[in-house]
């Protein structure tokens, strides 16, 4: 075994909880559209985006448009073009795991990936690919065990979803340490905010991300100034 | 068209157009060399995203009624508070989720 698997595997566990839970959520909901867990399986592998999934659910109930799917699509994921801007260096010489890493490109792998160094030694490119699959397997098996557990049980999940916030909050204060500057933090936050205040829920993460662009570049000389880490 | 072809289509659409929003940049940039402009971006731009992520998974938090969002805020604190103790992201994570369980859950009140 690659020794990049075990380090892959203990930078995973934190996204292995959220992702088994929302997973196993999905496919119960699935379940409730009368559809098994083939589909569940189905769908989590080759499309693997949690909200995409859960708003799916609704358009196979309602018979939206193929059309309409699309363009609504763009809008639930458009934030992901911006994760590649991150990932460009990083991903340039995988190789043959390029297109792989691209599909697994989730909010909790690009987090992990933009955050987590592997240790000295290992391969980045195997770290990544590893890390990627493992996270892709918890949200395909969450989402096979909840369609396939259906509405046959009840849980008591409320609450779990948290992990998520927990994973985004730990990996914020990990990011401080390689570059001390707060001003981004302020960034996010107020463009938070300001979306939240302004637009509704569904919209808000990509309405907070093009006005946390307008003003990291109105901010960008401040903020690049405050930057320890060379270009 | 049957509701199986409609179903197996409607997925081709979601993976697809899903596909392409995280491939977008690297269609862009296949070279992987970007202008300064976007060079700023990649740098500076995962603490903003972090920063929005965390908003955006406590966008439904209720501050009008009871208990006016303090649970989350109390999540917020104990897995803050978790990882400047024990600097261990298992245990922050796991912690600041079981308490916050406890909170939403009534283990506690």
């Amino acid at each position: 075994m690659r020794p990049e698997f075990p380090a892959a595997l203990r930078a995973s566990i934190p996204v292995l909880m959220g992702y088994l839970v929302l997973g196993f959520a999905f496919g119960l909901l699935l379940s409730t559209q009368g559809l098994g867990w083939g589909w569940a399986l189905g769908m989590s592998v080759v499309i693997y985006a949690g909200a995409l999934q859960f708003a799916a659910v609704g358009f196979f109930a309602a018979k939206v448009g193929l059309v309409q799917i699309a363009i609504a699509t763009l809008f639930i994921n458009i934030r992901q073009a911006f994760y590649g801007l991150s990932l460009l260096k990083k991903f340039a010489d995988t190789g043959w795991r390029k297109p792989y890493l691209i599909h697994a490109l989730t909010d909790e792998t690009y987090a992990l990936l933009t955050t987590i160094k592997p240790a000295e030694g290992l391969d980045e490119k195997w770290f990544a690919f590893f890390l990627s699959m493992l996270n892709h397997s918890y949200w395909v098996t969450g989402s096979v065990l909840g369609a396939l557990a259906g509405n046959a049980f009840h849980f008591d999940t409320r609450g779990v979803a948290f992990s998520l916030t927990a994973l985004f909050i730990v990996l914020a204060m990990e990011q401080y340490k390689t570059r001390r500057q707060i001003l981004p933090y302020v960034i996010g936050a107020v463009a938070s905010t300001v979306a939240l205040m302004s637009v509704s829920s569904k919209n808000m993460l990509i309405v907070s991300i093009v006005l946390s662009l307008v003003m990291m570049f109105a901010l960008r000389s401040r903020v690049e100034a405050g930057g320890k880490r060379d270009v | 068209m049957s509701e199986t072809t409609y179903l197996l289509s409607a997925i081709a659409v979601m993976a697809v157009v899903n596909y392409l929003t995280r491939a977008a940049a690297f269609l862009f940039f296949p070279s992987g060399k970007t202008p300064g402009v976007i060079r700023f971006i990649e740098i500076y731009f995962p603490p903003v995203i972090l920063t929005i992520l965390i908003f955006y998974s406590l966008k439904d938090t209720d501050f009008q009624s009871t208990p006016y969002g303090l649970y989350e805020l109390a999540g917020v604190g104990l897995t803050v508070g978790l990882h400047l103790i024990f600097k261990n992201y298992l245990v922050s994570i796991f912690g600041g989720t079981v308490g916050y369980m406890a909170l939403v859950q009534g283990w506690i009140f």
